[in-house]
């Protein structure tokens, strides 16, 4: 049995633009809620809220000393930190509304916002 | 004394018998009035006739049925996304039988489908309801492409993207009100064109093929 057989010219136009609708769905729906901001925060306050379009270096002071944070266009990383574990700098680059990387030995936090608030979690 | 209750004994089993036989006979003579679906005896005795075309319904949602708790068995790396192998039961039966046909076997399938498998009026149920019921929309309109180009293929295909496009807006409104929800489209969308092709093919397949005789085995 051939199955080629089975599909009809219209078959075929239909699965061509089936295709280009997923292959369209996944800028649209995967890079919609593009990262927009990075907000820094020290102590649980704003220490700085960084539109993600130059290329810029931030120093935050921390109890234990300095905190680097790098920012660059779409997103944001913690370059260093004097933290015992380093899990903010293991992290890497932020890019997601809603990513975070938290230093918390040295009080401080970069997260990535996007156009709308993101939660963690919904739970009812 | 043991010999006259033995006596009585028999004589009461003898006299259940009696009745009881009596009484089989009074069904076997009211059965066929009844099933004739005259009034009888007993008037207010509402009779259901089975017709050809209800035994044809039931024999299909109960494939289709039994495609479900297939594809229930499928592990799956995503909820959601699941081959829907019933759905190949509905084109066959839309092809055959007509949208009418496909409407009454899919909304079986849904419901015995989820009491078979435990989620009914649970979440998943309104799911499956929401994305079943919007795929046999999209099916009555589709069915009016003309059938020299446009095949079972096209229509499952359309059906595969109504139902995963009614999930996703139930969920989105009521399950997970949030945006995040469209996150999961690409992944659906692709997951209903493959598995909207191939049971699509398989569809094309069995119409193909000469169509079986009515209700087998009844």
């Amino acid at each position: 049995m051939n199955w080629l057989a089975l599909i009809r010219p219209g078959d075929w136009l239909v699965m061509l633009l089936s295709a280009v609708a997923v292959g369209a769905s996944i800028p649209v729906f995967w890079q919609g809620g593009l990262a927009d901001r990075a907000i820094i925060r020290q102590e649980g306050k704003v220490f700085a809220e960084v539109d993600l379009k130059a290329r810029k270096q931030y120093e935050v002071a921390g109890p234990l000393g300095t905190t680097l944070i790098s920012v660059e266009p779409g997103r944001a990383r913690v370059v260093s930190d004097p933290s015992p574990r380093q899990y903010c700098v293991k992290q890497g680059w932020l890019m997601r509304p809603g990513e975070i990387a938290i230093c918390a030995p040295n009080r401080v936090s970069v997260q990535i916002a996007g156009r709308t608030k993101v939660y963690d979690s919904i739970s009812y | 004394m043991t010999r006259s209750v033995i006596d009585h004994a028999s004589g009461a089993a003898a006299a259940i018998h009696g009745e009881a036989s009596e009484t089989g006979k009074a069904c076997a003579e009211g059965a066929p009035n009844a099933w004739r679906g005259d009034a009888g005896p007993r008037p207010e005795v509402t009779q259901l006739t089975v017709t050809a075309e209800d035994r044809r319904v039931a024999w299909l949602a109960t494939a289709a049925v039994g495609l479900s708790l297939v594809d229930a068995a499928i592990p799956s790396p995503l909820p959601g996304v699941k081959p829907g192998l019933a759905n190949i039961v509905t084109l066959v039966v839309l092809a055959r039988y007509g949208w009418g046909t496909a409407v009454w076997v899919s909304a079986l399938r849904v419901l015995a489908g989820s009491l078979l498998l435990g989620f009914f009026l649970a979440p998943g149920f309104f799911l499956s309801l929401t994305g079943t019921t919007l795929s046999l929309l999209t099916l009555g309109l589709a069915r009016h492409l003309p059938a020299r180009w446009f095949g079972p293929v096209s229509l499952s295909i359309l059906a595969a993207f109504a139902h995963i496009g009614g999930q996703l807006l139930l969920a989105r409104v009521w399950l997970i009100p949030h945006d995040g929800v469209f996150l999961l489209i690409p992944v659906f969308a692709a997951a209903a064109l493959v598995f909207g092709t191939i049971n699509g093919l398989i569809a094309a397949k069995l119409l193909a093929e000469p169509a079986p005789s009515d209700t087998p085995n009844v």
